[in-house]
């Protein structure tokens, strides 16, 4: 059964790197519904997430294929433990007459932020799990949404556990 | 001293240890074509077009096990050399491929030559790099053959820009490297062997199953104490031929497609089945759902993709093949220093009854020269000693069933990618690794034209590679299934105007030689094979109609085997040159 599955990667903050792994997704037909990334606390590491959908099979696929790239360091799909996910969303919505106080109490209820007024539009900023998101769009709908950005998920495990390059070794860089 | 990025290149070669490189000039390489002008210690082969160094190289990593090394210039250079990277990357060959760029400042903009190297073989490479400065050159060639040559080998593209080569550091080539994102594993799990091993001691119907993976690790020693101690029977896979010696007693032939009866009947009734350096390649596999339905699977691989990708499998072993089947070897003969082999004699039984319905018979009475024959010959001629290298089709095949492999390392051929074109460039690669051995190419008349311009570096290199071409005017195995699977429809599966190969052999200088009799065939190669010094082009009309047996048809399951002989509907008559 197809499940959703959210991989967490730490690889080599090299250009080129972005490249194969969209490559393997592509040549091995793999699903990619998101997929962030940007450099850690150390330049020298990207953390990237990627949120796919897939039997158990594929994605223990996803994951080998993915540790088999050279850049990749190590991986973790936070699915199989407790885990945070959080994403942002812009959305642009017109806010007219009625809407304006109706859009206001539906921000405040998913707690977002209206970040930008003009006379007729409203740009709402939200943060949250993708279903969260969702949930708002869903909502908003009764209006007319004139443009919406999402980020893609970000993830990281609960607790003690953390996903780090090894220490102890050099990249001879 | 400071050195220019060039000079730099081919001393990392040096003292890599490359004695050879497979190259052609172009603009982009030309500083590092004029550092090779300068010493004597890495040799350059100059081919006759890219795609002939990539699979020189190749032929030459496959019998030394060390990397192959292609030097090209920048844009129609590596484009050209990508068949032979990707036919490097199916097959797990260590290569280094090093490919002149357009200036830094150059790239992006379209220049001249200018092509996305990394771009265009980033899927078929095991890693790739952009050399941007000069001082990361050196460093960047050892990670490169490191990463080659180490865990599942595989090709690495080096993109190198004109003025890097250009560029001046000091030198200094690291003795040692370690990656913190690459480290293959190599000992396999102890907890996993014991199981294995546990497993294996029980079984009542095993096989043993071993590939390419094992000719690469080295590992055929102790595949051999594997089988002999539990007297087991071992198939191989095309790739893996060799790896077990075929004239020992329990090895029961390759399996697959076009592998034997009873490898394939016991790969489908085995109880327990250890697959050791093989993939479960749809060729070997046929239809998923109707393989080895009665059989527990180990399956030992150094690539942990490898294992449940197709098959599912019971017991993992995620290790180096040599490695983990000493250390299988070794627990099984503490747990049992003396194999009952009682629990497989009527397995043995079976398996010998299957034996005994001869699959790989053919007509020796024919009027025609039968392309198995020539093979069979062959192998008597040559005494099982030759490398041998083939190009794609059914002449592939035959080679594999007929020519019984004792050794690894010394049949070349493109067995993942299927690479028309692979045969000839490989045995320059073969023979200029083994200055002395005797290199045979086995190939069609449709494969052998792929890349034909190699017979002029073979003239300039003196390379006396006997080719022997099973001359039956089809793409065979194309017209097999279009016999079997397309009601006789022939559809451009045959070349109106193909070249009289004695004369073009002999306008390349060197020897060609018609047969066309049965009878004549092992004289002919006697004398081919006597002919120390010369390139012989052996052209053999052979049998129009003869297809390759057994079959698994695509979609099958290995006991819908077809063993028969060419029905109605063979193909019509066909002109030579």
């Amino acid at each position: 059964m197809d499940s959703r599955h959210i991989i967490s990667v730490l690889l080599e903050n090299e250009p080129g790197a972005l490249a194969r792994v969209a490559g393997l997704f592509s040549a091995r037909g793999f699903n990619i519904e998101t997929l962030t990334v940007a450099p850690t606390e150390d330049p020298t590491l990207s953390r990237m997430t990627i949120v796919t959908v897939g039997s158990e099979g594929v994605v223990e696929q996803i994951t080998k294929q993915l540790n088999k790239l050279i850049e990749v360091i190590k991986l973790v799909d936070l699915t199989e433990d407790k885990h945070i996910e959080r994403e942002l969303m812009l959305i642009k919505v017109r806010a007219v007459g009625e809407q304006r106080d109706e859009i206001k109490r539906l921000v405040e209820f998913f707690r977002g932020r209206v970040i930008d007024v003009t006379q007729s539009v409203y740009t709402v900023e939200l943060t949250g799990a993708s279903s969260k998101l969702d949930g708002f769009i869903e909502q908003v709908k009764l209006t007319e949404i004139l443009e919406l950005v999402r980020t893609g998920v970000s993830g990281i495990a609960r607790g003690e556990s953390a996903l780090s390059a090894p220490k102890s070794r050099s990249n001879n860089k | 001293m400071e050195l220019t990025g060039a000079d730099i290149l081919v001393r990392c070669l040096k003292d890599e240890g490359v004695d050879y490189i497979f190259g052609y000039p172009g603009g982009a390489a030309l500083h590092i074509y004029d550092a090779l002008y300068k010493q004597d210690d890495v040799r350059h082969i100059l081919v006759r077009h890219e795609q002939g160094a990539a699979h020189a190289a190749d032929g030459y990593a496959r019998v030394t096990g060390r990397p192959g090394v292609v030097l090209v210039t920048s844009g129609p250079g590596v484009t050209n050399t990508i068949t032979g990277i990707a036919t490097a990357h199916m097959d797990s060959i260590p290569m280094v491929v090093l490919s002149g760029q357009v200036a830094t400042h150059l790239i992006g903009d379209d220049a001249f030559q200018e092509v996305d190297a990394l771009g265009v073989t980033r899927p078929c490479v095991k890693h790739s790099f952009l050399v941007r400065d000069v001082r990361d050159l050196a460093t960047t060639v050892k990670q490169a053959f490191y990463i080659a040559n180490t865990g599942r080998p595989g090709p690495v593209v080096i993109d190198i820009p004109k003025d890097v080569t250009a560029n001046k550091t000091e030198y200094i080539y690291p003795k040692t490297i370690s990656m913190r994102s690459y480290n293959p594993t190599v000992r396999g799990h102890p907890g996993q062997i014991k199981r294995a091993a546990k497993l294996l001691l029980e079984a009542e119907r095993p096989i043993i199953y071993a590939g390419g993976g094992v000719s690469l690790s080295g590992g055929e020693q102790e595949l051999r104490d594997l089988v002999r101690h539990l007297q087991y029977p071992c198939t191989n896979t095309l790739m893996g031929l060799g790896c077990y010696p075929a004239n020992d007693p329990l090895f029961i032939g390759m399996l697959g497609m076009h592998g034997t009866y009873e490898a394939n009947l016991a790969m489908h009734d085995c109880d327990v089945m250890l697959s050791v350096g093989a993939r479960f390649d749809d060729r070997i596999t046929g239809d998923l759902a109707k393989f080895s339905p009665y059989s527990k699977i180990i399956h030992v691989d150094i690539d942990p993709s490898s294992i449940g990708k197709n098959v599912n499998v019971d017991v993992p072993i995620v290790g180096d093949a040599k490695r983990v089947l000493a250390d299988l070897v070794s627990v099984v003969k503490n747990l049992e220093p003396n194999p009952d082999t009682n629990r497989i004699s009527a397995w043995w039984k079976q398996i010998n009854s299957w034996r005994s319905i001869d699959c790989l018979a053919f007509d020796r009475d024919s009027d025609k020269i039968k392309p198995q024959l020539v093979l069979e010959k062959l192998y008597e001629v040559t005494k099982g000693d030759a490398f041998v290298t083939s190009d794609v089709g059914q002449h592939q095949m035959w080679a594999a069933q007929f020519y019984r492999f004792d050794k690894p390392r010394r049949w070349i051929n493109s067995g993942g990618l299927g690479t028309m074109g692979f045969g000839l460039p490989a045995a320059m690669g073969v023979r200029i690794a083994n200055p002395d051995a005797d290199v045979v190419c086995v190939t069609g008349e449709a494969s052998i034209i792929m890349c034909i311009q190699e017979l002029s570096t073979c003239k300039q290199y003196d390379l006396p590679i006997k080719i022997i071409n099973l001359n039956n005017r089809y793409m065979g195995m194309v017209r097999q299934w279009q016999e079997f699977f397309y009601d006789n429809r022939y559809s451009h599966s045959y070349m109106d105007a193909l070249p009289n190969f004695v004369d073009l052999a002999e306008s390349f200088g060197h020897r060609g030689m018609r047969v066309d009799n049965p009878a004549d065939v092992e004289e002919s190669l006697i004398e081919c094979m006597a002919r120390k010094d010369e390139l012989v082009f052996m052209d053999f009309i052979t049998d129009q109609r003869e297809n390759v047996f057994p079959m698994i048809a695509a979609g099958s399951g290995h006991n819908e085997m077809h063993l028969g002989s060419t029905g109605n509907g063979a193909p019509q008559e066909r002109e030579l040159a």
